[in-house]
C-alpha cells in the first residue's frame, strides 16, 4: 500500500455499520453506542521495537578478531548474540537484551568465554543521552521491555522509580526496603482482583467496572495522531477500561470502541455534540490539566489540519486557543448545572471532573461531589503529554503525590469518600506510581506519558516543534504517523498493561491483599525516603 | 485607553557559539556510504546543517549542537554505526545553581523573545533548594480573570518605587496634608543591575540602558559609565553615586530619576546631597541581604530612606562574609517583608531583590517572598553568551568568580554591539514579562502590585510535605542505597 493511500484510509471513517449489528447491540437498559462494537483479544503478543536498531542499556560491540566460531552464542542466555543454521558469520549483537556486567562472573558471559577477546561489552551512551531525572533512562528502556514482553522488566533495569529525588521515587513499600518486618504474603496462586467499580454514588445509574485500576488520559486528534489514539482505544477495548478522547473531538474511526471512550468537553467545546456524548458511558469535564494549569491550551496552525479543522468544526491553518476557565462556570453552582446539563443530555453516563492542583484542589473536590460528579479526576503538575510552556509544567500548582493525601484526607473528613471515585493522574510512570498513588488514598489512575513511551517516545520534547513528533506519536503529519502500524500500537499498550497488572498483583500479593480496593489509603505501608537525618523515633519498623 | 504594554521583541541570533546539549556521533569505521542514509531523513536537518556530510570520515566525532536528540538516526542506521552522547562541553557549563540547562534556556529566549515550550511533561528534579521548593498556586473555576491569558484582559506588571501612603490626610477645610505622592512606575517589576563579579566595558552598560528605555524600566550603571547615557536616556539611568562621584555626576543627577548609593556609616548625609541637586530623585540604598537587613532598613527608614535594593549572592542566598552562603532568598526575604509588616511599614518601603534571579520564575516567586521588584544581573551577560564560569575565575571576598578584562569571553562584553546586545537583553526581558503574565494568568490576579508577599497564593515544600507526607514513617535515603 502507497504511503498516501494508507493516510487516507487512516484518516476516513470506517463506513456506516450494518444494520442488523446496530440493532444487536440494543439489549439491556443503557444503551449507549449504536455502532457495532469490535473485541480486541486480551492477550499477549511480541510486540519489538519498530526501529531496525532496539536501544539497550549496554553496547556489546564485535571487534575485528571475531572469528565467528559461535561461542557466545552458546554462552549468553538473553539473545543477545545468533547465528542462525546456515549463516558463515554470527549476527551484530542484539544489544539491547545484554544485562551488562551483572553476568561478568558467570558461565554466561559472552565477553569471558570468547576466545578471541573480540567482545566488549560498555554503557550504551545513546541510552544515558535519552531521559531526564523524572523519567530516567532505565524508566524507559524498562518501559519500552514491557511493551514488547508483557512483561516486568529485567532486574538490571530500574523499572519502579526514576532519579527525581522527590515524590513518588522518594516513597517506597515498606516490603521494598531492608529493616522493615515483612507482612504474610498470601500463597502463589491466589487470584489478584485489580478491578474497580466507578459509580459510588448510589443514585440509580448503571455501575461500571474497570479490570485494571488504570485508564487512559486525554490526548486530542491533532496533538497525536489517528493510530495513537486507536492503539489507545484498542487496548482499552482488551483490557477492559477506557480511553480518552482530548478535547479535540471525537474522531468517527473511535466509534467501534464507544464503549470504552470518555469524551471530553472542554473550555473550546472543539467537536462536542449531543450525540457525542450520548454514545458513552463516561463523560468527562475539563476544567484544567496538569501540563498548563490554569493556562488554556494552544493548537498550532500548523498542527490544524483539514482533516483536524473538520473534527473541531474549525478554519483549517488557524491556531485553535481553548481558553481557560470555562467561560459558563462562574461558581460551584454553575459547575453543577454543567455537570446536570451532561447527565440531561446522557441519562445513563456517568461525569467525571477533571481538575488541577491548586492549593485549594480539596476544597474543589469537594464541591465537584456536591455538584454531582461520580468522578473527581486530579491532573497532578508534573505530567502532561502535550507542548506546554516550561513555566507552568513545572512550577504551578502541586505535584499530583502531594494533592491526592490532601483531597482524600478532606473526603474522608467530610464522610463523603465512598461516595465518589478519585482518580489521579500527572506523572503515574509506572506500577509502583501507580500502587503508591492508590496507597496515598486515589482509587484508580490516569496515565498518559507511560502510553507515548510504549509506544517509543524518547521524551525529547519536540512534541511541537515542525511538523511534530520526530517518531510519529504526536504529529498527524502523514509520513511521521504512518512509522507505527496501529496493530503495533495496540499490541504494545496491551502488553503494557499485562506487565503492570502483574507488578500489581505481585504487590498485593506481597502485602497480603486480594484486592486493589484494599489499598487505597494504607499510608502505613509506605515510607518516605529522607535526605535529613532521621531520629529512631521517626521509623516504625 | 492607554496603550498596552507590549515589548517588542525581534530575532537576534546569537554570534556567540552555541553549544548544544547532544553533540557528539560516534563514528565507526565501516559505514558502507548506503543509499539510505538516516542523515538525509534527519528532521531537523541537523547533519547538513553542521555540514557533516563533508567531514573527515575518519575524525573521532562531529558536533552536532542542534540535535534534539530523538534517536532516530541511532536507531535507523543501516549498521547501527551511529551513537548519540550528551556534550560534555554542554556539562561544563556553568555550575550547580546556574545550571547548563538554566544556560540555554536564556540563550533561547534572548534569540527570539519566546518563552520556552516543550512536550512530554516536566522533566527535572522533583524539588530543590531556594526557588525550586515553592509551587505558584492556580485558580481553578472561581476566578477574577475570565480571559486568561489568551483573552481580551489586560495583566499588568507595571509596579511603583517609592513610599506608598495609606491614607491621605486633609486640614478640616479641605487642604491636603499628605505630600504630593512620588512614586516611579515602571512596566516591568524588574530593573537591569550590573553583574556582580563582572569588570565591564562601557558599551555592556551602554546596551543596558537603551535595553531599560525600550522596557520601560530602569538600569543600574555606574557612576563613569552614566555619562555615556544620551539626555533623553537619562530618566531609565540609575547611576550607582559615591560621595566622590557627585561633582562629575551633576547632569545625570538632574535628568535621572531614581540613583542608588552603597550602605554605609555616610549614607544618610549622602543621600541629603543627592537630593540638594535634585529633590525629586528617588534615593535607593544598596545593602546585602543579611540577618541584619531588615535591622539596618527599619533604621534607615528612620532616617527618611524608603528605598532598598537587597543584594544576595549569585546563588540566591545571604552574603555572611568569607564566601559563606546563609538562608537563600526565599526565606531571608519573608523575614524581612514579614518585619515590615508587623511594623507596619511595608506600604511606606521598596524592596528590591538581586542576585540568584536566573529564569522568570525566580523573578514571580521573589515577589511572592515580598520583594516589589527584582534586580537581574547575571542572566543579562548569560544572554550575551556568558556560560557562568564557576572555576576558571578568582574569587573575591564574598567567593564570588572574578572575570577578568582582556580574558576569552563568550560573551565579548567588552567589545559586544551595542545593538545586537540590547536587542538581546529586551528579547531575554520580553520572555520573561510572557512568562509572568503566564502566572499571573494562571493564578488569576490582574496585577503584579497585588502578588507582592502572597504567600498563600504559593506552595511551599516545606509545608505541603508535612501535610501530605507527615503520618509517613521516614527512613534514612542510605538505608535503600545500600
Amino acid at each position: 500500500m502507497s504511503t498516501s493511500n494508507a493516510v487516507v484510509q487512516a484518516l476516513v471513517p470506517a463506513g456506516p455499520p450494518e444494520p442488523e449489528a446496530r440493532e444487536s447491540r440494543e439489549s439491556g437498559e443503557a444503551v449507549y453506542s449504536d455502532w457495532p462494537q469490535e473485541p480486541v483479544a486480551r492477550e499477549i503478543r511480541l510486540a519489538p521495537d519498530r526501529y531496525r536498531n532496539a536501544l539497550g542499556k549496554y553496547k556489546v560491540d564485535r571487534s575485528a578478531a571475531c572469528a565467528s566460531c559461535g561461542r557466545c552464542t552458546e554462552a549468553c542466555q538473553y539473545g543477545v548474540h545468533s547465528k542462525p543454521e546456515g549463516y558463515a558469520f554470527v549476527l551484530r549483537p542484539a544489544d539491547n537484551f545484554c544485562i551488562g556486567p551483572a553476568c561478568a562472573d558467570t558461565a554466561e558471559s559472552c565477553v569471558a568465554q570468547c576466545p578471541h577477546q573480540a567482545l566488549t561489552v560498555r554503557p550504551n551512551p545513546s541510552a544515558q543521552a535519552m531521559g531526564d531525572p523524572r523519567w530516567s533512562s532505565d524508566l524507559i528502556l524498562s518501559t519500552w521491555h514491557e511493551a514488547s514482553t508483557g512483561r516486568p522488566a529485567p532486574p538490571h533495569l530500574e523499572g519502579r522509580t526514576g532519579a527525581s529525588g522527590g515524590g513518588f521515587d522518594s516513597l517506597r513499600f515498606k516490603f521494598e526496603v531492608p529493616g522493615f518486618e515483612a507482612r504474610p504474603s498470601l500463597p502463589p496462586g491466589t487470584e489478584i482482583d485489580t478491578g474497580l467499580d466507578l459509580n459510588h454514588r448510589g443514585d440509580g445509574r448503571p455501575q461500571i467496572h474497570i479490570d485494571l485500576p488504570v485508564y487512559g488520559g486525554g490526548m486530542s486528534f491533532g496533538s497525536v495522531s489517528i493510530h495513537t489514539i486507536l492503539g489507545k482505544a484498542r487496548a482499552a477495548v482488551a483490557w477492559n477500561t477506557f480511553t480518552c478522547t482530548g478535547e479535540g473531538g471525537y474522531h468517527d474511526r473511535l466509534r467501534p470502541y464507544d464503549d470504552h471512550v470518555i469524551t471530553q468537553v472542554a473550555t473550546g467545546l472543539f467537536g462536542v455534540r449531543e450525540d457525542t456524548i450520548q454514545r458513552v458511558r463516561i463523560v468527562e469535564f475539563k476544567y484544567a490539566q496538569g501540563a498548563k494549569p490554569g493556562l488554556g491550551g494552544h493548537l498550532l496552525g500548523d498542527k490544524n489540519t483539514p482533516a483536524v479543522a473538520r473534527m473541531r468544526e474549525a478554519v483549517a491553518g488557524n491556531a485553535l486557543f481553548s481558553p481557560f476557565p470555562f467561560h459558563s462556570v462562574y461558581s460551584v453552582e454553575d459547575h453543577k448545572k454543567h455537570v446536570d446539563w451532561i447527565k440531561e443530555v446522557n441519562p445513563h453516563c456517568l461525569v467525571s471532573v477533571k481538575v488541577s492542583t491548586p492549593t485549594d484542589v480539596d476544597m474543589v473536590a469537594v464541591g465537584s461531589y456536591y455538584a454531582g460528579a461520580h468522578i473527581i479526576h486530579l491532573d497532578g503538575s508534573y505530567g502532561g503529554t502535550g507542548a506546554a510552556p516550561d513555566i507552568a509544567k513545572k512550577n504551578i500548582a502541586m505535584p499530583i503525590e502531594y494533592a491526592v493525601p490532601k483531597v482524600h484526607k478532606f473526603l474522608v473528613a467530610e464522610g463523603i469518600r465512598d461516595k465518589v471515585t478519585l482518580i489521579a493522574s500527572g506523572g503515574i510512570r509506572t506500577a509502583y506510581d501507580a500502587l503508591k498513588t492508590i496507597a496515598l488514598g486515589a482509587d484508580g489512575v490516569v496515565v498518559g506519558t507511560v502510553e507515548m513511551v510504549a509506544l517509543g517516545c524518547v521524551r525529547c520534547a519536540c512534541c511541537e516543534s515542525g511538523r511534530g513528533c520526530p517518531r510519529g506519536i504526536a504529529s498527524t503529519d502523514p509520513e511521521l504517523m504512518m512509522q507505527m502500524s496501529l496493530d503495533w500500537a495496540s499490541q504494545r499498550l496491551i502488553n503494557l498493561n499485562f506487565a503492570w497488572r502483574e507488578e500489581m498483583a505481585d504487590a498485593l500479593a506481597r502485602l497480603g491483599m486480594t484486592s486493589i480496593r484494599e489499598l487505597r489509603g494504607r499510608t502505613d505501608l509506605l515510607c518516605y525516603l529522607s535526605d535529613d537525618p532521621v531520629s529512631p523515633a521517626e521509623v516504625t519498623l | 485607553m492607554p496603550d498596552r504594554y507590549h515589548i517588542h521583541t525581534v530575532a537576534a541570533p546569537a554570534w556567540f557559539h552555541r553549544v548544544g546539549k547532544f553533540a557528539n556521533v560516534d563514528w565507526r569505521e565501516d559505514c558502507s556510504r548506503c543509499s539510505n542514509c538516516v542523515k538525509l531523513r534527519c528532521l531537523y536537518d541537523v547533519y547538513r546543517h553542521e555540514s557533516a556530510f563533508n567531514r573527515d570520515p575518519l575524525a573521532e566525532g562531529a558536533t552536532l549542537d542542534e540535535c534534539k536528540a530523538c534517536l532516530s538516526c541511532v536507531q535507523g542506521c543501516t549498521k547501527g554505526l551511529l551513537d548519540v552522547s550528551v556534550n560534555p562541553e554542554y556539562l561544563d557549563m556553568g555550575g550547580e545553581y546556574w545550571t547548563p540547562a538554566v544556560i540555554l534556556t536564556t540563550w533561547n529566549q534572548a534569540d527570539n523573545g519566546r518563552i520556552p515550550v516543550s512536550g512530554a511533561g516536566y522533566r527535572g528534579r522533583f524539588h530543590g533548594p531556594g526557588f525550586d521548593s515553592i509551587w505558584t498556586d492556580m485558580s481553578e473555576i472561581v476566578r477574577p480573570t475570565r480571559d486568561g491569558i489568551h483573552g481580551r484582559e489586560y495583566i499588568s506588571t507595571s509596579v511603583d518605587i517609592g513610599p506608598k501612603p495609606l491614607r491621605l490626610e486633609f486640614t478640616p477645610d479641605g487642604r491636603m496634608l499628605t505630600p504630593p505622592l512620588r512614586l516611579l512606575e515602571i512596566q516591568l517589576p524588574v530593573i537591569l543591575d550590573m553583574p556582580a563579579w563582572k569588570e565591564q566595558g562601557a558599551r555592556l552598560a551602554g546596551a543596558r540602558i537603551a535595553a531599560a528605555m525600550e522596557l520601560k524600566t530602569l538600569a543600574v550603571v555606574r557612576a563613569g559609565e552614566a555619562v555615556q547615557a544620551l539626555p533623553r536616556q537619562l530618566p531609565s539611568v540609575v547611576p550607582i553615586v559615591a560621595a566622590e562621584d557627585i561633582a562629575n555626576c551633576q547632569d545625570i543627577l538632574e535628568g535621572a530619576r531614581m540613583a542608588q548609593v552603597k550602605d554605609g556609616p555616610d549614607v544618610v548625609a549622602l543621600a541629603g546631597k543627592l537630593r540638594a541637586i535634585n529633590d525629586e530623585l528617588m534615593i535607593a540604598v544598596r545593602l546585602p541581604l543579611s540577618p541584619a537587613a531588615a535591622e539596618r532598613i527599619l533604621a534607615l527608614n528612620r532616617e527618611g530612606l524608603k528605598v532598598f535594593q537587597l543584594c544576595a549572592g549569585q546563588q540566591g542566598c545571604e552574603k555572611l562574609g568569607n564566601g559563606r552562603r546563609g538562608r537563600h532568598i526565599k526565606d531571608a526575604l519573608r523575614e524581612v517583608h514579614g518585619r515590615l509588616v508587623t511594623a507596619g511599614l511595608r506600604d511606606e518601603i521598596t524592596l528590591i531583590v538581586s542576585g540568584g534571579i536566573a529564569l522568570a520564575e525566580h523573578m514571580a516567586k521573589a515577589i511572592i517572598c515580598g520583594a516589589d521588584l527584582v534586580a537581574v544581573d547575571t542572566a543579562l551577560l548569560v544572554a550575551l553568551g556568558c556560560r557562568v564560569c564557576r572555576d576558571a575565575h578568582p574569587r573575591d571576598a564574598q567567593g564570588e568568580a572574578q572575570c577578568g578584562l582582556g580574558e576569552l569571553c563568550p560573551a565579548e562584553t567588552d567589545s559586544v554591539d551595542r545593538d545586537y546586545a540590547t536587542q538581546r537583553m529586551v528579547n531575554l526581558m520580553g520572555a520573561w514579562h510572557s512568562q509572568l503574565i503566564e502566572v499571573l494568568g494562571a493564578m488569576g490576579i490582574r496585577e503584579v502590585r497585588r502578588l507582592r508577599g502572597e504567600v498563600g497564593r504559593a506552595i511551599f515544600m516545606e509545608d505541603i510535605e508535612k501535610e501530605a507526607f507527615g503520618d509517613i514513617c521516614r527512613v534514612p535515603r542510605s538505608q535503600v542505597s545500600a
